[in-house]
């Protein structure tokens, strides 16, 4: 079998009106796809990242590599899988990043509040120009199922399954308030410069210490413990002052360092917003919300999540069985808190794979 | 799957109605649903603690919902399954009286089934051999099994009768037939269609 190289691709199209009202022209769309679309592009299935996530899912060093593949959960051998950076993203999408036309600089701040909602309706349509009229599945954790139940709710006729994982309906006081902190340290960053550091230092403390404060609300407190204990680096020193001697110290700050070579503060700034604002029932009561949805659902949950808790995977289902939406729901028992979406694999892999084999289009 | 487990899902089978509402409380791996959905072609959601019980639900296509049936069934309003059915599991959990009382809040009409701890073998074990019995119906070992509450079809009887409750149908089953006679002494299995 000859592998088929993976390349990230590029979909520009003209404009793309925002919730806000404002109007955000053009539009790039950074995307991959694996496996074969069939005759009567029956089998896409959208793949939607999270906060930190990009188009890069499956092959190596692909965010979701163990799920996307060959007799993989996400079989390539069956279906044809897409994945796009988010708008507002750093990845290849729009964002603030990205040159705004009528400056010529990149946009930082006069880039427009987008929000998940806005980017569903960039991925529709890179769908259409794909010339997808249904998407067998969309599946995502964390930022990416709220992408997902966005897709129920705004395309509900498109959809004929989702799998929203680790998710919420809509943040809760305390998921805000980590967000907030994130984006204070940013913002507290004297190269932030009211997000014009394009060209100059760009604000990577401020933003290596939102992905540390990050990082410790996708672990769980047992995952830590059996990952770095108390233990330290080398050796206890008293004399060097406030160096990062626990494990636990270097790890987060070579976590922090590592991605702000890869990651825009601004877009960690407009994208924690975008997951703020969220709210899958647009304001609609729990019974009302999820009317008209036609896909069969599959909520999973971890059960040592405390960032998402299983509670509001719960919700999600509630709010299906309410409208008489199919749903399966399972919360798995994984100690890897928040992270257990990206790490529990194994267990993914026997629900969707098993999930999937009872989808069909009609 | 066991001969008289095979034979219970019949009886439950042909007492619910086509097309109908089931809500199975404690669904296990979802051989019931699946067959009720098959045969009677219902509309079936279930809920189950066990995880691995979970997987094999998904894999057979059904609703599922990963809890306890314990704590409740908040999200379902008044009569809103035609049935709601406790296969084997009413003396599963820790408060039968409050999943029953539930269970007749959302259905209009509940079935529940479970194993007689006064058949005749299991009298035998306990009266003479001092023994826990261990017969087709209670398989378990004292340190295994997941039944807390030992119950007989007379004590169900009363129980329905303290609580106001309809007996509609009853079916009584041993290992090789229906039981007529004696039921309370020779039955093993009993499913009960109940209402309020």
């Amino acid at each position: 079998m000859v592998k088929e190289p993976i390349e990230t691709k590029y979909f520009n199209f003209d404009e793309l009106k925002l919730e806000s009202g404002e109007k955000l022209s053009p539009v790039t769309l950074a995307y991959e796809a694996y496996g074969k679309l069939n005759a009567d592009k029956s089998n896409a299935i959208l793949i939607v990242h999270a906060l930190s996530g990009d188009a890069h899912a499956a092959g190596p060093n692909g965010w979701w590599e163990k799920l996307i593949g060959a007799g993989k959960a996400f079989d390539t051998g069956k279906y044809f899988i897409i994945c796009s950076n988010v708008l507002g993203g750093c990845r290849g999408s729009t964002g603030p990043a990205s040159l705004n036309p009528k400056t010529g600089k990149p946009y930082g701040l006069d880039f427009p509040i987008i929000t998940i909602t806005d980017m569903v309706n960039a991925q529709k349509k890179l769908i259409d120009f794909l010339g997808i009229d249904k998407l067998l599945s969309v599946a995502g954790g964390s930022m990416g199922g709220m992408q997902v139940l966005e897709w129920l709710v705004s395309y509900p006729e498109q959809v004929v399954s989702a799998i929203p994982i680790a998710t919420a309906v809509r943040h809760s006081p305390q998921q805000i308030a980590f967000d907030e902190v994130g984006r204070q340290a940013i913002m507290a960053d004297i190269n932030w410069n009211d997000g014009n550091y394009y060209g100059g230092p760009a604000p990577d403390r401020g933003l290596a210490v939102a992905r540390m404060v990050g990082h410790i609300t996708y672990m769980s407190d047992r995952s830590m413990e059996d990952k770095f204990g108390r233990k330290f680096r080398d050796k206890k020193q008293l004399l060097k002052k406030f160096a990062a001697e626990f494990e636990v110290e270097g790890y987060l700050q070579y976590r922090g360092d590592s991605f702000v070579k890869r990651f825009d503060a601004n877009s960690y700034l407009y994208i924690t917003k975008a997951m703020d604002y969220f709210d899958a029932f647009h304001g609609k009561g729990i019974s009302e919300a999820f009317r008209g949805i036609k896909a069969k659902v599959l909520v999973l949950a971890f059960k040592s999540d405390w960032l998402y808790p299983a509670y509001q995977s719960q919700e999600i289902v509630k709010a299906c069985k309410l409208s008489g939406v199919k749903t399966a729901y399972c919360e798995i028992d994984s100690k890897y808190g928040h992270d257990s979406f990206l790490i529990e694999t194994e267990e993914e892999t026997h629900l969707i794979r098993n999930f999937l084999k009872n989808v069909k289009a009609d | 799957m066991s001969k008289l487990i095979e034979k219970e899902y019949k009886v439950i089978a042909e007492m619910v109605d086509q097309g109908a509402t089931v809500l199975d409380l404690g669904c296990g791996h979802g051989d019931l649903l699946a067959l009720l959905t098959r045969e009677k072609n219902v509309k079936g959601q279930g809920i189950e603690i066990d995880q691995q019980a979970i997987y094999d639900c998904v894999a057979k296509g059904l609703s599922v919902f990963h809890g306890d049936i314990d704590t409740g069934l908040p999200e379902f309003g008044d009569r809103a399954f035609d049935y709601v059915i406790l296969s084997q599991s009413m003396q599963q959990v820790k408060k039968p009286d409050t999943v029953l009382t539930e269970a007749l809040r959302v259905g209009k009409k509940v079935i529940v089934s479970f194993p007689n701890f006064a058949h005749i073998t299991a009298r035998f074990q306990l009266g003479f051999s001092g023994k826990v019995p261990v017969n087709p119906s209670l398989p378990f070992e004292w340190y295994n099994t997941p039944n807390t509450h030992f119950l007989s079809f007379h004590d169900f009887i009363d129980y329905c009768r303290k609580r106001g409750i309809k007996i509609e149908k009853k079916t009584y089953l041993s290992e090789k037939n229906k039981v007529r006679v004696l039921p309370n002494l020779f039955g093993m299995v009993g499913i009960f269609l109940i209402s309020q």
